[in-house]
C-alpha cells in the first residue's frame, strides 16, 4: 500500500509507459473498467491479441473507423469471447507449426464484463478453460449489464437496485447472492486464478504479468467500479474499489495451482460494509437489518476464504 | 493417382477436408454429422493431417472458433446438422459479415419439435439469409468434389460456403467415390491468403461497432458504413455465381467430372415436364423420370447445385420450354409454400413462362420418398393441371392429410 501512496516515485519504474489503449475513447468519466483495461494492456505489452465480448469496453473503444486499441483486437458477439480467444490461439498455433508466422509468444486474452463472463459467456469460458488453451481471460466485473443500462446479472450483489431488479415497496432490489466466478474457475483446476481491482494498480499489473507467464489457461476477476451504474460520484471510483477490498466484499487473492494466497493489500481487520454502501445510490434503500444480513454473509464468505488460504495445498 | 473407394458421404467429406489440408477443425457431435469429425480426429491423431482440433463445448463455439482461427489466417473446417446448425445461426451471420472463407458441411436433418434425427432440408434452408453460399450434393462423389471446390470458391470471394447433403441418405450410405490425389488437389487449391488478419506488427480491429452512416477515419478517408459493407457482401455472393462456374470448370478439367453449371440436368433436351429439386430427392426424381418416359411423357430433371447465390439466369434458361413444372423439396416455409418453389417462381417472374407449377413437400423428418411415389404424384399432377383451378398448388406427398 505504501508503494501506491508514493505512486509518482515508483510508477515510472514499475509500469510500462507505452499506452496500448489510447485516450479519446468514449467511456464515462470515472469508469473503473476502462482504467483496468488500460493497466491490463500495460502489463501485457504489444505481443497480445485481445478477444473482446460485446459490452461497454467493446463499444467505447472500437467505434469504426476509429479505435483506441494499439494491439490487435477482435470482437465476435457477446457470449463467446472465450471461444474467440480459443480460435485465435488454435489458429496461431497451427500457423506457427507450419512456419507461416514467426515463432514468437503471442498472448491471447479474452475479456468480458460480468454478464459476458458469468451469465451468457459462461459456457464458452468453461469450455475454453477445460480445454486448456494458452490464454488469459479477464472478467471486468461492474456488477450489472451497464452497456444496456444497468440491468441485473448474476454478478449483481444482494440488495443492489438495478433497472430490472429495482428496489421498491415490495423489493430490496437484487434478491440473490452474487455468483462467485473466481471459485468456479478454481474448480476448473486452471493453473492461475486471481482477483484484482484497478484501485490497486501495482497488484493488478503484477497479477496480469503473472497470468501472462502461465503456459495454459488463467483467469483474473477484476472488480470494476461503475459510477454511472452504481449511482455514485465519479471521483470515488478509486476509493470505492479500495473500500470493497477493505470491507472484504471483494477480497484480493490468488490461487496458484490450487494454493490460495491473500494479496498483501488485504487488511488485518475488515472494515464494516456500511462504509462502502453509504455513497452508492444503488444501495440507498437498504435498511439496517438488510445491511446486517449482508454483513453476516460477507463475514462468512471471508472466513471461508481464510480457511482455504490456511488449509489448501498446491496440487503441483 | 486418383483411386476409387467405396465409402459413406461422411467419410468423403472428411477425406475432402484432409485433402484441402485444413489447419483448424472445430466441431461438436450431432447425428448424422458425427462420423465426419470422428474420421477427421483419427486423421489428426494418427498424424495424417496436421491440424489443430478444438473440441468445443457447443456448435456455437465451433463456429466462433472457425471465425477467429480463419481471421488469424488458418484454413478452417467444421460440420454440423439440424439443431447444431440452428444453434450456430448467430455465428453464421458473423462468419459471412466478417467475410471469412469458412467451409462447413451441413448434413441435412429435420428440426424439432418433435425430435427427429432423420433427413430433411429445413435446417439449411432456415439459414438461407445468413450470407453463406449454399451448395447441395446429390451423391457421395459430389460431396468430396464440392468440399474441395468450396475452399476455392470461399477463398476467392471471401464468403463462407455450406456444403449441404442429405443425412443418412448420403451421409451413411456407401457409394463408390473417386478420390483425387493430393497433387491434383494441391494444384487446384492454392494456400489461403486472408484479406485481413491479426498481427502484433500491424494491429487492427476486427468487427468493431459501426454507425448507420459513413464516417471519416483519422486520416480523413470516408469509410464504409454498415450498408456499404452489406452491399459488398451481396455483390460478393452475386459474383460467386461466376466463380462457382469457373472453379467447377477448372475442377472438371483436372478430374473429368462435370461441374460447369450452377445446376445439373437429366434428360432435359426435349423435356416438357420439368422436375426440380436439391440433393438426393432430385436424384430420386431421375428414376421417376425414366418411368415417365417409358410411357412417352417427356420429363426431365433440373437439379439445383447452388441455392445461394440463386442461379436465376440458369433456371430461366433451363426451364424456358417447360409445359409443366414440379418443384420437389424437403422443407416448408410455414404459411406459404416450399422455399425453393418461391425462389423458382421469383426467378421466372417476367420471363413470360406461364406453365402450371406444382410444389411437392416430401420426405420431411426422413419420411421415405420413393421414385414410384414421385412418378405417381407427377401423373396425378398432369391430370390435375388440365383444370384451370389447379395450375398452382402445394401438395404434401406421401403424407396423411
Amino acid at each position: 500500500m505504501n508503494i501506491v501512496e508514493n505512486f509518482d516515485l515508483f510508477a515510472p519504474r514499475l509500469i510500462n509507459k507505452k499506452e496500448l489503449l489510447s485516450g479519446g475513447h468514449r467511456a464515462c468519466s470515472g469508469c473503473g473498467e476502462v482504467l483496468a483495461v488500460r493497466l491490463m494492456c500495460k502489463a501485457l505489452g504489444e505481443n497480445t491479441v485481445i478477444a473482446s465480448a460485446t459490452g461497454c469496453m467493446e463499444i467505447v473503444t472500437s467505434m469504426y473507423p476509429t479505435t483506441a486499441w494499439e494491439v490487435p483486437w477482435i470482437h465476435v458477439a457477446f457470449e463467446n469471447a472465450a471461444a474467440v480467444a480459443s480460435g485465435v490461439e488454435a489458429g496461431l498455433k497451427a500457423l506457427r507449426r507450419k512456419g507461416k508466422i514467426a515463432d514468437c509468444d503471442i498472448k491471447v486474452v479474452g475479456m468480458a464484463g460480468d454478464g459476458g463472463t458469468m451469465d451468457i459467456g459462461m459456457q464458452a469460458l468453461s469450455g475454453a478453460m477445460e480445454r486448456g488453451h494458452d490464454m488469459l481471460f479477464v472478467c471486468f466485473d461492474n456488477e450489472a449489464y451497464m452497456n444496456t443500462g444497468i440491468q441485473r446479472s448474476s454478478g449483481t450483489p444482494m440488495g443492489a437496485s438495478t433497472t430490472t431488479a429495482p428496489a421498491g415497496k415490495v423489493s430490496m432490489g437484487q434478491k440473490t447472492w452474487k455468483k462467485n466466478m473466481a471459485e468456479i474457475m478454481v474448480a476448473h483446476n486452471v493453473p492461475y486464478v486471481a482477483t484484482a481491482c484497478p484501485s490497486y494498480p501495482l497488484d493488478f499489473i503484477r497479477k496480469v504479468e503473472k497470468a501472462k507467464k502461465v503456459k495454459g489457461p488463467s483467469y483474473i476477476h477484476c472488480f470494476s467500479v461503475c459510477p454511472t451504474g452504481w449511482r455514485c460520484p465519479s471521483d470515488q471510483t478509486i476509493s470505492l474499489g479500495r473500500l470493497a477490498v477493505e470491507t472484504g466484499i471483494f477480497p484480493l487473492y490468488e490461487v496458484e495451482n490450487g494454493k490460495y494466497k491473500l494479496s498483501a493489500e488485504m487488511p488485518k481487520k475488515l472494515r464494516p460494509i456500511k462504509e462502502y454502501y453509504k455513497s452508492q445510490g444503488r444501495y440507498r434503500h437498504l435498511g439496517e437489518d438488510e445491511i446486517k444480513m449482508i454483513q453476516d454473509r460477507v463475514n462468512k464468505e471471508y472466513k471461508k476464504l481464510l480457511n482455504k488460504v490456511q488449509c489448501l495445498e498446491a496440487w503441483s | 493417382m486418383a483411386e476409387t473407394i467405396i465409402m459413406t458421404g461422411n467419410t468423403a467429406a472428411a477425406i475432402a477436408a484432409k485433402l484441402c489440408q485444413v489447419q483448424v477443425v472445430a466441431a461438436y457431435p450431432i447425428t448424422p454429422q458425427t462420423s465426419i469429425i470422428e474420421t477427421l480426429s483419427q486423421f489428426i491423431e494418427s498424424g495424417a493431417l496436421k491440424a489443430e482440433y478444438v473440441r468445443v463445448e457447443s456448435e456455437h463455439s465451433a463456429m466462433t472458433v472457425c471465425i477467429s482461427a480463419s481471421t488469424v489466417g488458418a484454413r478452417v473446417f467444421t460440420s454440423t446438422s439440424s439443431h447444431g446448425l440452428l444453434y450456430m445461426h448467430e455465428q453464421l451471420h458473423w462468419a459471412a459479415g466478417s467475410r471469412l472463407p469458412v467451409v462447413m458441411c451441413c448434413v441435412n436433418r429435420g428440426v424439432g419439435a418433435p425430435w427427429s434425427i432423420f433427413n430433411d432440408q429445413q435446417d439449411s434452408i432456415a439459414q438461407r439469409d445468413t450470407g453463406w453460399i449454399q451448395l447441395y450434393c446429390r451423391d457421395n462423389q459430389e460431396i468430396i468434389d464440392t468440399v474441395i471446390q468450396a475452399y476455392r470458391i470461399a477463398e476467392e470471394v471471401y464468403a463462407p460456403v455450406m456444403v449441404c447433403y442429405d443425412g443418412f441418405v448420403l451421409s451413411h450410405t456407401m457409394m463408390p467415390v473417386c478420390v483425387p490425389d493430393t497433387e491434383t488437389v494441391n494444384s487446384f487449391l492454392p494456400p489461403y491468403k486472408p484479406h485481413t488478419f491479426l498481427s502484433a506488427e500491424k494491429p487492427r480491429n476486427i468487427n468493431p461497432v459501426i454507425f448507420p452512416g459513413m464516417r471519416h477515419n483519422s486520416e480523413g478517408v470516408l469509410c464504409d458504413g454498415y450498408m456499404e459493407m452489406r452491399y459488398k457482401l451481396q455483390e460478393a455472393l452475386e459474383k460467386a455465381r461466376d466463380v462457382i462456374v469457373s472453379v467447377g470448370m477448372q475442377y472438371a478439367k483436372l478430374t473429368g467430372r462435370d461441374y460447369s453449371e450452377l445446376l445439373w440436368r437429366y434428360k432435359t433436351e426435349d423435356a416438357e415436364i420439368l422436375l426440380t429439386g436439391m440433393g438426393s430427392i432430385a436424384t430420386e426424381a431421375t428414376v421417376a423420370v425414366d418411368q415417365l418416359r417409358q410411357e412417352g411423357i417427356k420429363a426431365g430433371v433440373v437439379g439445383i447445385r447452388a441455392y445461394r447465390p440463386f442461379p436465376r439466369k440458369a433456371i430461366q434458361e433451363a426451364l424456358k420450354n417447360a409445359k409443366a413444372l414440379i418443384v420437389l423439396e424437403k422443407d416448408i416455409s410455414y404459411g406459404f409454400e416450399g422455399a425453393l418453389c418461391s425462389d423458382i417462381k421469383a426467378a421466372l417472374y417476367g420471363t413470360g413462362l406461364n406453365a402450371p407449377l406444382h410444389n411437392y413437400i416430401a420426405g420431411l423428418g426422413g419420411r421415405d420418398v420413393k421414385a414410384r411415389e414421385i412418378y405417381e404424384a407427377v401423373k396425378t399432377s398432369l391430370e390435375d393441371m388440365k383444370s384451370k383451378k389447379a395450375q398452382n398448388k402445394t401438395i404434401w406427398i406421401n403424407c396423411r392429410r
